[in-house]
């Protein structure tokens, strides 16, 4: 979340779409159901099923799974066509103004620089024009047919209220109503606030779903505003600081990418990722990538990262290809693996074409499994019958099921959607000989470090240097990593200003990110996290919950990253001269010498507006990017069929069979060949969370098998009849890679749609059930779903895909 | 000094009157249906805090789930999709004891003290002195409390009495993740209730209205509907419920007439009541009835 | 109005067996009329977070006891935090079931091996799973370990097991388990938040 759930209440208009908010989220909806009490908020909900937060919605639009784009392409062209903009704060505060390369081209659903053979996109014409001091060159006028602005006006011009009915079935009137909802919130004292979830990721144009809304909260000028921002309501409690933590080997902690084969050395690393500023006068913030790199690599190695050794930059390691959850499996499934860890994961039961996976795990030599329960993926050699079937006799793989212990058994940190860290404490030991995930990961790398300074080994160093400064070896405390994350001096820390000031004495916990230094004299496991273990203590514990603004900001309730923020981009909340855009909602100010306000400021705090420095610190343009060179399919969004489509051609492109389905979307040979057709699978289908549960873990807790006990799938009563269904009828739900059996559901809530003049019925698919718990035995949802992702980050494509079904 | 926290107003089946000279607030527990979600915290927060766990059910096709009030699922979400004006309306009612100011359950109760009735407006059920006899079901017009096949007593929501008595809000209520649950005064759910009506008008419902029937005196429990003019729309919540004929029958005719000319019998089973207990005593008279029917 | 005989029977019968008897004085005592005592009046309160999602509730977890020498805490009720300036003291169904979660038949107890081609769980110690696993680990990368790529270039990875990380655990596992994957040169690892 670009803002925090609290924040929600703040705004005029709010957009449930790709998510379901009141069901996957419900105290954070409570703030949705305040602005509608206290602002008179309108809530409009846009989703292939009238949810729960329908059934509290002003407004419900039914759409076609997979057509989001489509959708808000057409949303854009509605903005621009009506001229509702917020035109102050698209001249000055994204890039509408910039000028792209002449070569810049896009021809019927494919942009320039493809490569058909590889599936992916040359971005050399995918740039701005650029002057001689290596700026970007703008129009300010917006004329310059070359200009973003008339680029993006062109390009969303064809996403006709009529062309977006048919594409994604949402009835003309009812897509019109949810555009002008929005264009209200031009104004520059109204907010729209947008909650999604995995209903927009989840698709192999996840990415570019958000980036399409990201476009019409910057052309409305709602970016950084109390009540506005661009908000993912993530999934597990600390989903956001396993991320901030990048659990994934793209990155190093704190998003900061991890080192590449091209990256030969210290020197070609940091270069590629300290970006020059793109126009005068910029932040461009991430030219400190040097300070925060050097940072992690003294946390990690301590005393042995020198400057002798480019502070020990060989003893990472290089990535060659892609590891994302999907690449592994595969990577699995092919036996390139032997050995798998499953660190309170579920992937028999979470990760697209169980079959595939069940497969993989059983062509490993070791499994190992930590978790609180027992879950499906710890017994997949095991037979279930219909529900898991398996021959333990011809499995060789040694699985190991380590006890771990559960939220109330352990002290710690969370970082919740809104970017809040917080602290919680131990309440239980867990049960028989449960152990913390500290403590088993711990006793894992001490054994390991005594084998390879025992017996030696491969390239020991890394793991004989890598710091363990805790006063129990076998038993890390969460403070000690907590303040290792955080920061602090090795050495004193100057004042770049005043060589004489010190800002921070040798052994100090640092204040903050800004204190970082590329000479070796800091340590900080995680930039972002800089200052929320200072030397006032652990600041994500701090529990004073006073709100002196009336905005919900609490500044002194734990610790917001970057810098205890909690509106992100909040110097775009005010005028180019400092003046709140809406003075009743003033997030910060330019108080005549510094910024200031109800917030952390998102901008050095003395840069007077007169230095004209732009509120998107982070880009090295300053500014927000309509047109965005970094996306894998295209600097604009374009509407792609999900891979699975009723449809034989994509009505945008109907002459191009390159533009039926998302053309630089990763597909694994053998994938493209279990796609499922329409003539044989003419149902979309959609898999999603009810509200009683959580993933395929709320299963294990009596109450909640009380509340839903039983795997079912959800019908609309056409199809039922079409079908000879009835209420309560079990069913057989089949996709190309396998089959599931459920009580049927049937319901006024979802409705067939008039796609392209077709009708196209949606079965929605509840995920929850599977062979261990409480609940009645259930069937793995994920046997049906495909497997491929999103483009730009490989997330699977479970929310849109073709199923048939019939009476089991 | 009085030996409970609550003051009682009334006890089943007792003349004796209740301490009363103390001014205690009338609570109530508002459901504002216009932002329920339906999610069940309530019914999680309620077995988890009372201590109770239905069985593991089936899912029927439809998301209710228990599908109705057990003796150990003391409140359940109801789920209704109806289509007004060609709009489709998914209006889902959280269901359990009403709490109301003239409780049939408790006129019809035949057991000394088995439903108290606190001066707050609570209507309890205590089980130590049920007699299982089953005569606050037909008698309750909302059709809430049931009989546990295991002990063979009636259980209901008791408004969570026991946080109540310490100035806690009921499980539900604190638990509700929208606020559709509201828990104060009588006089402040009132208010609170006016104001969701003006803003729920002010969206076009136009017949929204506080569901407060007074055919039971008025409830301790009561709704914010958004059609209110039609509360059967919400799985056929009564309109104008009253208590049933029966248990004024009860009150105004038999108990007089059963206390006067069996006076004797009453005698006899006092001596019986105290070595056997109630139980026993209705179990004969249940079987003098059926025999009686034989004839 | 309709009443039967036997209605008419029953309704007289049974009141006649309380509140006759009630008339005559012979109430039960006021003590049962009592409500259900509140059960936290001294248990221990802790402050803690829901698992679940991303709003992370405040949660107070109760337990048994008082913390000391010989009273094992024992979680008996969680509720909503009403401090936690974001749930305010609400929770959904699943918070509000929390207590089922601590307590659910299949938490697992002790370390479990399943040996190659087994059909049964074994228990083992922790001692003997952490060894056996480590020269799991040990044997795969000094087996596949990677120094030098075919451009000569030093990229020292492992990338032959391969690692899944759970977004319900904490920053400092999340940021420890980092940190030794990197250290033993694994690139193969991916997290829960992905999908």
């Amino acid at each position: 979340m670009t803002n925090h759930w609290v924040d929600i209440k703040n705004a005029d208009f709010i957009l449930v779409m790709g998510g379901n908010a009141a069901e996957a989220h419900p105290c954070g909806f409570k703030w949705v159901i305040e602005a509608k009490k206290d602002r008179k908020a309108k809530l409009a909900v846009v989703d292939p099923r009238f949810t729960r937060s329908a059934a509290v919605a002003d407004f419900y639009a039914p759409i076609r799974a997979g057509t989001d784009i489509a959708f808000l392409g057409g949303v854009i062209n509605y903005l621009i066509e009506k001229d509702k903009l917020h035109h102050d704060y698209v001249k000055s505060y994204s890039n509408a103004s910039f000028l792209i390369d002449e070569a810049f081209s896009f021809d019927d659903g494919i942009f320039s620089g493809y490569n058909a053979e590889k599936r992916s996109y040359a971005k050399d014409t995918w740039k701005y024009q650029v002057d001689k001091d290596g700026f970007a060159k703008v129009d300010e006028t917006l004329q310059d047919p070359h200009c973003v602005f008339q680029l993006m006006k062109k390009h969303y011009s064809r996403y006709t209220p009529d062309l977006v009915s048919k594409v994604t079935g949402t009835p003309k009137d009812a897509f019109l109503k949810v555009c002008e909802l929005i264009a209200e919130t031009a104004a520059p004292n109204k907010t729209m606030t947008i909650l999604y979830a995995l209903g927009w990721t989840q698709h192999s144009v996840g990415s570019q779903n958000i980036r399409t809304m990201a476009i019409i909260q910057t052309l409305l000028g709602n970016m950084g505003m109390a009540g506005g921002g661009i908000n993912a309501l993530r999934g597990h409690a600390n989903v956001q600081g396993i991320t901030d933590m990048c659990l994934y080997s793209d990155n190093l902690p704190g998003y900061m990418g991890a080192p590449v084969d091209a990256d030969i050395d210290r020197k070609t690393y940091l270069e590629k990722r300290t970006p020059k500023a793109l126009r005068p006068n910029q932040m461009n913030f991430p030219q400190n990538f040097p300070k925060w790199f050097t940072s992690l690599q003294k946390a990690w190695f301590g005393p042995a990262a020198t400057d002798k050794n480019d502070y020990a930059y060989d003893w990472l390691p290089k990535k060659d290809t892609s590891y994302d959850v999907l690449a592994m499996f595969e990577r699995m499934y092919q036996g390139k693996f032997n050995g798998f860890f499953c660190q309170g994961f579920n992937p028999l039961a979470a990760v697209s074409n169980k079959k595939k996976v069940g497969d993989g795990l059983a062509k490993l030599k070791y499994l190992v499994i930590m978790d609180p329960l027992a879950t499906e993926t710890s017994e997949f050699w095991k037979d279930f019958g219909e529900f898991n079937t398996a021959d333990p006799s011809k499995i060789q793989t040694e699985v190991f099921r380590l006890p771990a212990n559960l939220f109330a058994e352990e002290t710690g940190s969370f970082t919740n959607s809104g970017r809040v860290i917080q602290w919680h404490w131990k309440a239980a030991d867990g049960p028989g000989e449960s152990r913390g995930d500290i403590e088993i990961m711990a006793a894992l790398y001490l054994k390991l470090k005594d084998m390879y300074s025992k017996d030696g080994g491969k390239f020991p160093e890394p793991i004989l240097n890598l710091t363990w400064p805790h006063r129990i070896a076998s038993k890390p405390s969460p403070d000690e990593l907590l303040m290792e994350i955080s920061g602090k001096a090795l050495g004193d820390v100057f004042d770049p200003k005043d060589a004489t000031k010190v800002l921070a004495k040798a052994g100090e916990q640092l204040a903050g990110f800004a204190q970082l230094r590329d000479d070796g004299s800091t340590s900080c496991g995680n930039w972002i996290y800089g200052g929320c273990y200072s030397q006032a203590g652990n600041l994500t514990a701090r529990r004073d919950n006073s709100d002196p603004s009336g905005l919900g900001q609490t500044l002194n309730w734990g610790f917001a990253w970057p810098a205890n923020r909690r509106i992100l981009y909040n110097r775009a909340s005010c005028d180019v001269a400092g003046k709140p855009w809406d003075p009743k909602r003033a997030v910060i100010k330019w108080l005549g010498d510094k910024w200031g306000g109800n917030d952390v400021p998102d901008m050095r705090a003395d840069a007077a507006p007169e230095e004209n420095v732009m509120p998107f610190i982070m880009t090295p343009e300053g500014v927000a990017r309509l047109f965005a060179p970094a996306m894998s399919e295209g600097p604009f969004s374009e509407h792609y069929e999900p891979f699975e489509t009723p449809l034989d051609k994509n009505p945008f492109h109907p002459a191009n069979p390159k533009a039926l389905s998302n053309p630089a979307a990763r597909v694994y040979k053998g994938d493209m060949e279990v796609f499922g057709k329409a003539k044989d699978f003419p149902y979309v289908a959609t898999t999603y969370r009810l509200v009683e549960h959580f993933h395929f873990w709320s299963k294990h807790a009596k109450i909640n098998a009380i509340l839903q006990p039983e795997q079912f799938v959800e019908i609309g009563e056409d199809l039922a009849k079409e079908k000879g269904i009835g209420n309560g009828d079990v069913v057989k739900v089949r996709s190309n890679r396998g089959y599931i059996k459920a009580v049927a559901v049937v319901t006024k809530r979802i409705k067939a749609l008039d796609v392209d003049g077709k009708k196209v019925h949606t079965v929605g698919i509840p995920l929850h059930w599977g062979f261990k718990g409480e609940t009645k035995p259930g069937y793995i949802t994920n046997t049906l779903t495909p497997f491929v992702g999103d483009a730009n980050c490989q997330t699977p494509e479970y929310k849109a895909f073709l199923v048939n079904l019939e009476k089991a | 000094m009085a030996l409970q926290s609550l003051d009682i107003a009334r006890r089943s089946a007792t003349t004796t009157p209740a301490p009363s000279i103390r001014e205690t607030t009338a609570v109530a527990k508002l459901i504002d249906v216009s932002t329920c979600i339906g999610c069940k915290a309530c019914q999680a927060a309620c077995m988890e805090w009372n201590d109770i766990r239905d069985e593991v059910g089936t899912c029927t096709g439809v998301y209710d789930n228990p599908i109705d009030l057990t003796a150990k699922s003391w409140t359940v979400m109801r789920y209704a999709e109806v289509e007004e004006q060609g709009k489709l309306e998914w209006l889902i009612r959280k269901d359990g004891c009403m709490h109301c100011a003239d409780p049939g359950c408790l006129k019809a109760c035949p057991s000394p003290g088995a439903i108290i009735q606190y001066s707050n407006g609570i209507v309890d059920f205590h089980q130590e002195n049920c007699i299982g006899c089953g005569y606050c079901i037909p008698a309750c017009p909302f059709n809430v409390p049931r009989i546990s096949k295991a002990d063979n007593k009636a259980y209901k929501c008791s408004l969570c009495s026991d946080r109540v008595a310490v100035g806690q809000a009921p499980a539900c209520v604190k638990a509700c993740p929208t606020g559709a649950l509201q828990f104060g005064s009588k006089e402040q759910m009132k208010d609170y209730a006016d104001k969701r009506i003006g803003d729920l008008k002010s969206r076009g419902f136009e017949q929204a209205g506080l569901y407060d029937p007074q055919g039971v005196g008025g409830t301790h429990v009561m709704y914010v509907l958004q059609h209110a003019d039609r509360p059967e729309l919400y799985s056929k919540l009564p309109n104008n419920p009253s208590i049933s004929p029966l248990v004024a029958l009860w009150k105004g005719f038999a108990k007089p007439l059963a206390s006067l000319t069996m006076a004797a019998v009453a005698l006899g089973s006092l001596f019986h009541f105290v070595s056997k207990g109630p139980n026993e005593v209705s179990q004969e008279l249940e079987d003098e009835i059926a025999k009686e029917d034989a004839k | 109005m309709h009443v039967t005989r036997r209605q008419f029977f029953k309704v007289c019968g049974a009141g006649l067996s309380g509140s006759s008897i009630a008339l005559m004085g012979f109430s039960p005592t006021a003590a049962l009329a009592e409500v259900r005592t509140f059960k936290l009046a001294r248990a221990t309160e802790t402050r803690n977070m829901c698992p679940y999602c991303s709003v992370s509730c405040g949660v107070l977890i109760y337990t048994m006891g008082d913390k000391s020498k010989n009273a094992k805490a024992d979680i008996i009720h969680i509720e909503g935090d009403p401090d936690n300036p974001v749930n305010r003291g609400t929770l959904c169904p699943k918070g509000a079931g929390l207590l089922d979660m601590v307590k659910s038949a299949n938490r697992l107890k002790y370390p479990e091996v399943r040996e190659p081609g087994s059909s049964e769980w074994k228990r083992i110690s922790w001692d003997d799973a952490v060894t056996r696993i480590a020269t799991h680990m040990k044997k795969d990368r000094d087996a596949n370990f990677i120094e030098k790529n075919t451009d000569g270039v030093t990229v020292n990875r492992w990338n032959t097991t391969g690692f899944l990380a759970s977004s319900a655990a904490g920053n400092e596992i999340g940021y420890l388990t980092h940190k030794i994957l990197r250290s033993l040169g694994n690139v193969a690892f991916d997290t829960q938040a992905r999908i």
